[in-house]
């Protein structure tokens, strides 16, 4: 079963105001059994191992596990996110591989709620039938670019 | 039957999808809503976080034009888009994305996306057009943006609400209908105008694991042609429904090529040891003038190691080792070769996990190296994805300031990305005819089309009339398979098996029996022929009537059964384009046995499509194909 949970491990996200991996299953899959307040995989077989879950509990009940249709057992990824960086852990199927673990930042420069879609750069004009969109023509550069756009290229031009 | 409360939402735009079109059509639309005064709101079947192709991340932006560098003109995109698809395409719309797709990249970066940079400060490039990030969180980042635009324009948004149907009349839209997964609610939006952008679609065709890893698809199986069914039942003139996509991958777990092609320079050989794009080069030639491009078209790269497969030459693996080794030697001393053979390992499982973690766990679970050992390579299985190297979608306006004298005519009608039905606007895998957009082109489009919306809404400002008989009658049939189980699931001792209804994963089951063996798919090596189609046509009828008898039990099972449904009409769109186009022209993705080879003098042309819901009949249509430019 592509996603599995803990059972020791899970508590039913009892603490929040949403259970975690039900809110972000992007397939609908995960859901809580209120009468034992533990998660489960309703359709393994419909799941893209993408990991939202993994990377949601907060009590790190969730793993994956090959699928059992063409994955050798013994093999596991494991995923640690937190709001800066992702740690990866890659466990061989032969142990004596030595495990791979790697450290990947997750974004850079802008705390955990605070994209601002609008203040970057000014915007053109206020024409809605202008091929100008927000942030443009500005946007369009960087500063280390040698050709600057004062407005949106059409062709030729 | 349960008792299900009816909920009406009115407002100006409605945007269906939460993937990288819409999010990119949420910032748009939020800063002129605004200014304008309009209300927006947007509908997502799942968490916009993580939902959509990029839930699982990326690790590469794929569109980036870059043309501030001054290295590259949108010429240069429109000419490399135009040849991967055989010639079939709208420069107009591709160049109207490529135009836009840089300041969405940027705007990506300061919004907090971490792009690599090398020492100079410079984007690291995987290829030409793609940049390299860390792209774990890319779908939470945009996603964000989005979220905090739509709260600043006082923007309504749904979670968890699966949108089956436009309300369409007069050839005007006017919203859409929906129900709630989570709960007994039944969604009437009425709206100004609504803009499509709910992905491509997968499980049309049988994947090639049918065990625990069905779900195992390259692309997200919670994709599922909501964008087709939306605009061809609402009657918008659809084109390039026959372009499927079927990617190369690492076999079973469908890890990305990219990085290993583009960024580490690696070959693909067969079992021998043979490179089959030099010793099948001169099956190209057949396919002049795209064979003889560079880059080879993605789908003729595909055939050429097709043939291979067929001549039974597979295993096909990527030389990972080799490509490693001869990167960590240019390396001046062995130190430096060392430390570059850590980083190139750690890029190559970053790619991975960045993006399709599955091989990863494949990779660990054959202990797989790839500094030591090569890996399989394979064909996946037909995908429609419009957005990608695929090209199937609504046939949309482009821009006036694109056109020519020769193109106006035909391309162009007054909004960009407004489908042929009026106020409804499409963008992403939604829209055809444009495609490696990829998701910052998608996200540059859905902008696109979410300002021509709002321009379309200040012109049209009127209220929506929904007929209220016409909403009953989409309530009735959005919950008809729900009524059907209650009613019938007693008459047997399995509900499972049971005569008087069909549950929805064999309903799904047996549309994917029908497009493998008729239109192409996995074990019929892709290949059909006019009299396959014809017979697979047949049996789609038959399934057609039979989704008046699915059968629900629960809302999850009520969102596969519409699922689906969607599917079912994405596949009949794709049959029927196959077959009205006379002659093979992507081999690489499928190949019409009866009509083996490309005929340019005929066929330079889009096949596009228009369904009546009202008589269940499909038109299908020539449109030429005019190039903004002279080749
Ligand atoms: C495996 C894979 C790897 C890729 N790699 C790259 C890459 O490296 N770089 C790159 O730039 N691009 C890549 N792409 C392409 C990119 O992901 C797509 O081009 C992009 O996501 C398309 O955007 P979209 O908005 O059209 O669809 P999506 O982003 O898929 O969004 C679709 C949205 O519609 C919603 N939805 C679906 N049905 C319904 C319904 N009935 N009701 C309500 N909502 C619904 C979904 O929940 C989702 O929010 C990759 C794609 C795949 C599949
Ligand atoms: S891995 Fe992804 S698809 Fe599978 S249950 Fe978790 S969130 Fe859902
Ligand atoms: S997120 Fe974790 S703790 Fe919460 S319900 Fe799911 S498995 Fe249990």
């Amino acid at each position: 079963m592509p996603s599995f949970v803990i059972k020791d491990k899970c508590d039913g996200c009892k603490a929040l105001d949403k259970t975690a991996c039900q809110h972000i299953c992007p397939n609908d899959l995960m859901v809580l059994d209120k009468n034992t307040m533990k998660a489960f995989n309703q359709d393994p077989s419909m799941c893209w191992e993408c990991y939202s879950c993994v990377k949601i509990c907060p009590t790190q009940a969730i793993e994956v596990r090959g699928y059992a249709d063409f994955v050798p057992m013994g093999a596991s990824v494991t995923a640690m996110r937190s709001s800066e960086d992702i740690l990866w852990t890659v466990q061989f199927r032969n142990k004596e591989i030595k495990p791979k673990r790697f450290k990947f930042p997750i974004r850079r420069g802008v705390a955990e709620g605070q994209a601002k879609a609008f203040d970057h750069y000014p915007t053109g004009d206020d024409d809605l039938k202008s091929p100008t969109l927000m942030s443009e023509p500005a946007g369009l550069n960087t500063e280390r670019g040698k050709v600057k756009f004062d407005k949106v290229p059409t062709l030729g031009k | 039957m349960a008792d299900f409360e009816v909920k009406t939402v009115e407002t100006d735009l409605l945007i269906c999808g939460g993937g990288m079109a819409a999010c990119g059509a949420a910032v748009e639309a939020s800063y002129w809503a605004k200014k304008k005064g309009l209300k927006v709101a947007l509908v997502d079947k799942a968490a916009m976080d993580r939902s959509g192709a990029v839930a699982m991340g990326l690790s590469a932006i794929n569109q980036y034009v870059d043309l501030n560098s001054g290295n590259n003109t949108l010429q240069d995109y429109m000419d490399y888009v135009r040849n991967d698809l055989m010639g079939i395409t709208r420069e107009d719309v591709v160049a109207n994305i490529a135009r836009h797709v840089d300041s969405t990249v940027h705007l990506f970066e300061k919004w907090g996306l971490p792009i690599w940079k090398d020492q100079d400060g410079n984007y690291v490039h995987e290829g030409r057009w793609q940049l390299m990030i860390n792209g774990e969180s890319y779908k939470v980042i945009v996603a964000e943006a989005a979220k905090n635009a739509l709260a600043a324009a006082n923007a309504q948004i749904f979670e968890r609400v699966f949108i089956t149907h436009p309300i369409v009349k007069d050839g005007k839209c006017m919203g859409a209908v929906g129900f709630n997964v989570r709960e007994n609610k039944v969604y009437v939006f009425k709206a100004k105008a609504t803009l499509v952008a709910m992905g491509g679609a997968v499980h049309v065709f049988k994947p090639r694991s049918t065990g625990e890893g069905f779900g195992r698809s390259w692309y997200p199986p919670f994709n599922s042609g909501a964008s087709a069914f939306f605009t061809i039942y609402g009657g918008a003139e659809m084109t390039c429904q026959e372009v499927r996509f079927i990617p190369v991958r690492f076999k079973d777990a469908y890890g990305p090529v990219g990085a290993w092609f583009l960024l580490f320079k690696s070959v693909a050989t067969n079992a021998r040891n043979e490179n089959y794009m030099q010793t099948n080069a001169a099956e190209l030639e057949k396919w002049v003038p795209y064979g003889k491009v560079k880059p080879v078209p993605a789908n003729l790269r595909n055939w050429l190691m097709m043939l291979d497969v067929m001549d039974g030459k597979s295993p096909i693996y990527m030389q990972t080792a080799d490509a490693i080794k001869k990167i960590a030697d240019q390396a001046p001393d062995e130190k430096a070769a060392k430390k570059k053979l850590k980083e190139l390992e750690a890029e190559a499982w970053e790619d991975f996990l960045d993006m399709t973690i599955s091989q990863a766990i494949l990779w660990a679970a054959t202990n797989v190296e790839p500094e030591v050992k090569a890996s399989e390579i394979m064909a996946c299985d037909p995908y429609f994805i419009g957005s990608h190297s695929g090209a199937s979608g609504a046939w949309v306006s482009g821009p006036e300031d694109l056109q020519n004298s020769d193109t106006k005519g035909e391309y162009f009608w007054g909004y960009p990305n407004m489908t042929t039905v009026q106020g409804m606007f499409a963008a992403g895998d939604a829209s055809g005819a444009s495609s490696h957009k990829f998701s910052s082109g998608s996200h540059a489009e859905g902008r696109i089309a979410a300002k021509a919306a709002i321009s379309y809404i200040v012109d049209h400002n009127e209220a929506p009339k929904v007929d209220q008989a016409q909403v009953d009658a989409l309530k009735a049939a959005v919950l008809k398979p729900i009524e059907t189980f209650e009613k019938f699931k007693d008459a047997t001792t399995d509900p499972e098996v049971n005569p008087n209804y069909i549950r929805a994963k064999q309903y799904m089951y047996r549309l994917q029996k029908i497009m493998d063996e008729y239109a192409g798919g996995v074990s019929s090596q892709f290949k059909t022929s006019d009299r396959l189609l014809e017979k697979g046509l047949e049996l789609l009828a038959f399934l057609k009537e039979d989704a008046e008898n699915l059968a629900a039990g629960n809302l999850h099972e009520l969102m596969r059964a519409w699922e689906s449904v969607h599917r079912t009409f994405q596949a009949e769109a794709h049959m029927r384009s196959i077959l009205f186009r006379e002659e093979t022209r992507w081999p690489g993705y499928y190949f019409r046995a009866d009509k083996p080879s490309m005929d340019n003098k005929n066929w330079l042309a889009f096949c596009n499509c228009v369904y009546n819901k009202d008589t269940n009949e499909w038109k299908m249509m020539k449109k030429p194909v005019k190039y903004l430019s002279k080749l």
